[in-house]
């Protein structure tokens, strides 16, 4: 689908798909999108938290919590939820170190859990935070939230709520920049390098 | 990481890895109701002890129970040792039958690393948890932990260990890794209970304990080891104690956030007093606590990675 070699561009160089004014656009329509489906606010429905799934999904949970109360004067917890050590290609890969693992006080028993990520690939970390999730408690329902749908999906797992959807080649990689983790927001479409983030 | 054989060497980087990813593990188990990681699905941990413990063997077990791993555990005395076969051919034995990693006490200094020789080939890691009076790297590991926990670093703190240097293992892994993390150490014992070249270590020696106690941001008692000393190596235990005892008045002397830290297990009214063991100073319970978490820390970084081309 997507051609190796875009015209006289290098095809190293990488593509910008969103700016940092998208990026913020999408984070808010997500946020709305969050509210509507939830039924936020509505007296039956259930309480939400949203966890971020290291590195980015963490800042990105947070800022979709800061958009939901702003838009719906609703106060959601955001957290972070850790999933190293619940993956399964841990032995064909270097050594991770951990992240934190933070999740609110009130915990998920009963709640609707919103996992927060920021590219959606094979499904495989999905996968591994279900897993992680179920250690940590009994959530009454749990929902998908993704910047970016890049396809290649390995596993039965689709998400609730998409930031932008990209057709790709696996011989691409998507990289998503925010500037907590790096130094401006973007959305950026690249060869594969060496580097595995 | 392959193996995990003692501190002296260790680096600086792999040791703060293993200390932060304990830390961790602790935050994320911490109040859960299932004390239970996957990560190690389908690894077989063998503990090989031939010496007597009990936190130890019962802390790497739970440690590899913990991340989900198999642990069996193979004692001298219940097994084909009590027949006469070798360390070595005990060890093959175990590696052939499937172990990913062999967890070794033994009372002579330098089998963890005799046994890694011998294991290479089969790709089996090996962690020394006690090699006579040579290393325990792991305890080292958890009282560095111990330390950062209570102290918030290791960096620039004095820590002062007493009592039987000569014999202890937990003195000389603990030598080498606090002051590879910046730790001042201080070594106080009677001189026929320290070692022959002692000086050579990263650390300071000092026969006056209450001249040390003052400036402690830790102290470290050490168990006088009676089944390791063949002749008289201080007059009497009432004498030791009173010069190297941690009792009440001692305590007194140490700055209030001072810890006190023993590896167990404790000879109470010997190195130490009943009520300074139990003193909201003691982090006795704590040691053993984090013990665990180092441990499957440990366990993560030799197992849970790709296969290393060594």
């Amino acid at each position: 689908m997507a051609p190796r070699n875009r015209g006289a561009t290098d095809p190293a160089e990488p593509r910008e798909l969103l700016s940092a004014g998208d990026v913020a656009r999408t984070v808010a329509r997500m946020a709305h999108q969050i509210i509507e489906k939830t039924a936020l606010g509505a007296s039956d429905a259930p309480p939400i938290v949203l966890l971020g799934i290291p590195t980015r999904g963490a800042p990105l949970a947070h800022r979709l919590a800061g958009r939901v109360a702003e838009f719906s004067g609703v106060t959601v917890p955001a957290g972070v939820l850790d999933i190293t050590l619940y993956r399964d290609d841990l032995r064909r890969r270097p050594n991770r170190p951990l992240e934190q693992t933070s999740l609110p006080d009130d915990g998920i028993d009963g709640r609707l859990v919103v996992l927060v990520d920021d590219v959606l690939y094979s499904g495989r970390t999905i996968r591994a935070a279900l897993d992680a999730l179920r250690d940590h408690g009994r959530p009454r329902a749990v929902q998908l939230a993704v910047l970016v749908d890049r396809g290649h999906r390995e596993l039965p797992i689709r998400a609730d709520y998409v930031g932008k959807n990209v057709p790709t080649s696996r011989e691409e990689e998507v990289a998503v920049l925010l500037t907590e983790t790096d130094e401006r927001d973007a959305v950026l479409l690249r060869r594969k390098t060496e580097v595995v983030s | 990481m392959k193996h995990l054989l003692a501190t002296e060497g260790l680096d600086v980087g792999t040791a703060t890895t293993i200390l932060d990813t304990a830390e961790r593990l602790k935050a994320t188990l911490l109040g859960r109701e299932v004390k239970k990681l996957p990560t190690l699905r389908g690894r077989t941990v063998i503990t090989m002890f031939y010496e007597n413990s009990t936190r130890t063997r019962v802390s790497f077990e739970i440690a590899g129970k913990w991340m989900s791993a198999d642990v069996v555990n193979v004692s001298s005395g219940g097994s084909s040792v009590g027949k006469g076969e070798s360390l070595r051919d005990t060890a093959l034995t175990l590696a052939a039958a499937g172990a990913d990693c062999v967890i070794v006490r033994h009372p002579a200094s330098g089998a963890a690393h005799r046994l890694a020789g011998w294991l290479a080939e089969a790709g089996t890691s090996v962690v020394n948890a006690g090699d006579g009076t040579h290393e325990h790297p792991t305890q080292a590991l958890l009282d560095a932990a111990t330390l950062r926990e209570r102290l918030s670093t290791v960096d620039g703190r004095k820590v002062v260990i007493v009592g039987d240097v000569l014999h202890s293992r937990v003195a000389r892994s603990n030598v080498h890794l606090l002051s590879a993390l910046g730790a001042e150490v201080v070594l106080v014992a009677p001189p026929t209970l320290l070692p022959a070249g002692v000086r050579s270590w990263p650390a300071t020696v000092s026969h006056d304990l209450d001249a040390e106690l003052p400036t402690a941001d830790a102290v470290m008692m050490l168990r006088v080891q009676a089944e390791r000393m063949h002749g008289g190596f201080f007059p009497s235990a009432r004498e030791y104690s009173i010069h190297y005892g941690l009792n009440e008045k001692r305590l007194g002397l140490l700055p209030e956030h001072a810890a006190v830290l023993h590896p167990g297990p404790m000879l109470r009214g010997m190195e130490i007093a009943s009520r300074v063991a139990d003193s909201p100073s003691s982090v006795i319970t704590e040691q053993v606590r984090n013990g665990v978490h180092v441990r499957m820390a440990v366990l993560y970084h030799l197992l849970a990675g790709e296969e290393e081309a060594a």
